[in-house]
């Protein structure tokens, strides 16, 4: 990519080396990561504090001991999730809610199409593995909450340190330089301009 | 499309944008940030619909954050000069519900909102989808977004529907066919005599409710149905404008040999009333079922149990008979005209059933006032109940109109997630007309045993 980017819109991503958090559950909705009652905002400020709210926290605001986020065994910076990862709203919200709880990268054998986009757009890496691979991932962090996880951008491999297994993941080679750089797709549009302005005013209707 | 990114996304032209108050004031921030103006600001329209009460809305918004973001959207769109159609305004009301009325939806326009319903203007062959805050900012800057080229599936459904089988239940059938992640990474197009004999609305209905398989976007292609539907609307082309769109609609069709990534075929004759048993909108089966085995069902059955516990359901059980406490008309998927007259047609001459509360809440001014002027007010007065001010209301909560915690309610929205309609609450979707069959007997029933009394 050769244009010029104005902005680091987010934190360079590379090689991230960290233990995991394991949430196996199939179909984890948008509405469960950040309950729509948490959308109020018009700053993109604190929504880490909401973060699967209703599953981390009871109605008295007290915590859930059997939830995951509540068990201190397990921390990271990267959320392990189980298949079809995202789905529902649309709301950016829950990428943001991710991050800033301090997740970097989600990892899962399938992600809804809108929550992957959204994720790529502000810093977290989307990682979609094969099931066999996923259910290595949850074997091994229960099996050992110590175990780390090496997911490397510029080789696009996730690899179990503790044992060397390892698999390769896709992403499109535009998106890979903006997450490697900390770019957005902002400046890249508002550098094609002129072409965008010709398209307008070329339309048919 | 403006340019084609080699080993990467697509930049995509924007015909319309529609904004509301939830995902966009963080996107004006960020134009705010980089002091970049909007490029087109009359290609973005602006409702406020999430976040606003369904009842007094003469009055100040009572809870501070909401009243917040309602007033943010309307400072931003005056500023930037796009319009704006806040509470109290005549246009104001659900974003898909007001965009295809005033004719802002076209046949063929590419259409995006940071709202994954964006899907619904697909019925008029848009090509329309959700998308989330960054590329609302992207849209505001640049009229572009980038997007993977995405795969194409056809689903063909033909035949003759029964009786009480309506769009909403075509689309919920064919969603428990393709579960909750059957068309990820798809866009959809539908095809057959069920589709072509359908109406605008019932259309809306079933292209609004793809993301719910997870297609970012379904889309039927353009007849006379649905040029009589937008002709004359007021942001409809007119006078030679319209010619010129008229041949460009008409050209909006799927060739023959066309390929298809995917390609099924179902019969609308074996489509019955649907009803949801689960916590995704997949988890639907026609209402005279049972309760699948988890062994009968895609997926591990550790995330079944849980959804079945959270409903507290069982396997193997009957839907028909469970206690209902709640009945919520509305939505951007159900909160039309016809979804009205579906409704009010059952519950005429009957009674609300004491243990329910419903929530009967219009998409628009113009169907609150359609409701009105046919009589439909009057007759579901008459039945005990009452109709509410435009909004989104009851299917994502975020105002106040909230489901209890461990409560029943059958819903004409969209998803019935866990704690969807307010923390605990338990949804079941369904159609107008399972709606009101449960309204006026406190429980979930097959509404064709209803209209067979009527007959």
């Amino acid at each position: 990519m050769n244009h010029k980017q104005q902005i680091m819109a987010y934190d360079k991503f590379n090689i991230l080396r960290s233990t995991a958090v394991p949430l196996p559950i199939e179909n984890i909705d948008t509405d469960q990561i950040i309950p729509a009652r948490f959308l109020k905002a018009t700053e993109r400020v604190g929504f880490g504090d909401n973060l699967f709210r209703d599953w981390r926290y009871n109605p008295d605001n007290t915590p859930k001991k059997d939830f995951v986020l509540n068990n201190p065994v397990f921390s990271g910076k990267i959320l392990v999730g189980g298949k079809n990862f995202g789905s529902g709203s649309s709301r950016e919200h829950a990428a943001w809610a991710i991050y800033d709880y301090g997740f970097r990268c989600v990892v899962s054998s399938f992600f809804a199409d809108i929550f992957r986009g959204n994720c790529l757009n502000i810093g977290v890496l989307p990682v979609q593995v094969s099931p066999e691979f996923a259910e290595k991932i949850f074997a091994a962090i229960f099996a050992d909450p110590k175990t780390e996880i090496e997911v490397n951008l510029s080789a696009q491999t996730i690899t179990l340190l503790a044992t060397g297994e390892k698999e390769t993941f896709d992403i499109n080679s535009y998106k890979k330089n903006n997450m490697l750089n900390g770019f957005d797709d902002i400046d890249y549009l508002q550098s094609i301009k002129p072409e965008i302005e010709e398209f307008a005013a070329n339309l048919p209707l | 499309m403006v340019r084609k990114i080699e080993g990467g996304p697509d930049v995509l032209f924007i015909d319309r944008h529609l904004i509301h108050e939830v995902t966009s004031p963080v996107a004006f921030l960020g134009l705010k940030s980089r002091g970049i103006k909007v490029l087109y600001p009359n290609r973005t329209f602006a409702t406020a619909d999430h976040n606003t009460p369904t009842i007094n809305q003469h009055l100040p918004v009572a809870d501070p954050l909401s009243a917040n973001q309602l007033k943010a959207l309307e400072s931003n769109s005056n500023e930037y000069g796009i319009s704006y159609w806040g509470l109290g305004h005549q246009k104001n009301g659900i974003v898909h519900v007001v965009g295809p009325e005033y004719g802002i939806t076209q046949p063929g326009a590419t259409i995006v909102c940071g709202d994954s319903h964006t899907s619904t203007h697909g019925a008029f062959g848009a090509i329309a989808f959700g998308i989330g805050t960054s590329e609302v900012e992207m849209v505001l800057a640049t009229q572009c977004i980038m997007q993977p080229k995405p795969k194409k599936m056809r689903i063909n459904i033909n035949g003759k529907l029964g009786m009480g089988v309506t769009p909403k239940d075509v689309a919920l059938f064919i969603i428990s066919q393709l579960t909750t992640s059957g068309a990820t990474g798809y866009f959809v197009e539908y095809a057959g005599d069920v589709f072509e004999n359908m109406s605008m609305e019932g259309r809306m209905t079933v292209c609004n409710l793809s993301i719910e398989m997870g297609a970012r976007g379904g889309m039927i292609a353009p007849d006379e149905t649905t040029i009589n539907y937008v002709k004359g609307r007021e942001f409809t082309p007119k006078g030679e404008a319209w010619d010129k769109a008229l041949a460009y609609y008409k050209t909006l069709k799927t060739d023959a040999d066309a390929v298809f990534d995917k390609e099924l075929t179902f019969d609308g004759a074996a489509i019955e009333p649907m009803i949801t048993y689960g916590t995704n909108p997949g988890m639907g089966m026609g209402i005279s079922h049972d309760i699948p085995d988890a062994a009968h069902v895609e997926g591990g059955a550790a995330t079944y149990a849980k959804s079945l516990g959270y409903m507290g359901f069982h396997e193997g059980e009957t839907m028909v008979g469970k206690p209902v406490d709640f009945v919520f008309v509305g939505s951007c998927t159900n909160g039309r005209i016809e979804d009205f007259r579906a409704f009010t047609s059952l519950v005429k001459g009957k009674h609300k059933a004491d243990n329910v509360t419903a929530w009967l809440v219009p998409g628009s001014h113009i169907v609150e006032a359609q409701i009105k002027e046919e009589g439909l007010l009057d007759i579901l007065t008459e039945a005990g109940f009452e109709l509410r001010q435009p909004g989104c209301s009851a299917c994502l909560a975020m105002n106040d109109d909230k489901v209890p915690a461990g409560k029943y309610a059958v819903s004409t929205s969209n998803r019935n997630f866990e704690g969807r309609q307010g923390p605990g609450s338990r949804t079941m979707l369904a159609s107008p007309l399972v709606a009101a069959a449960a309204a006026v007997t406190g429980k979930v029933t097959d509404p064709r045993t209803l209209i067979e009394e009527l007959v």
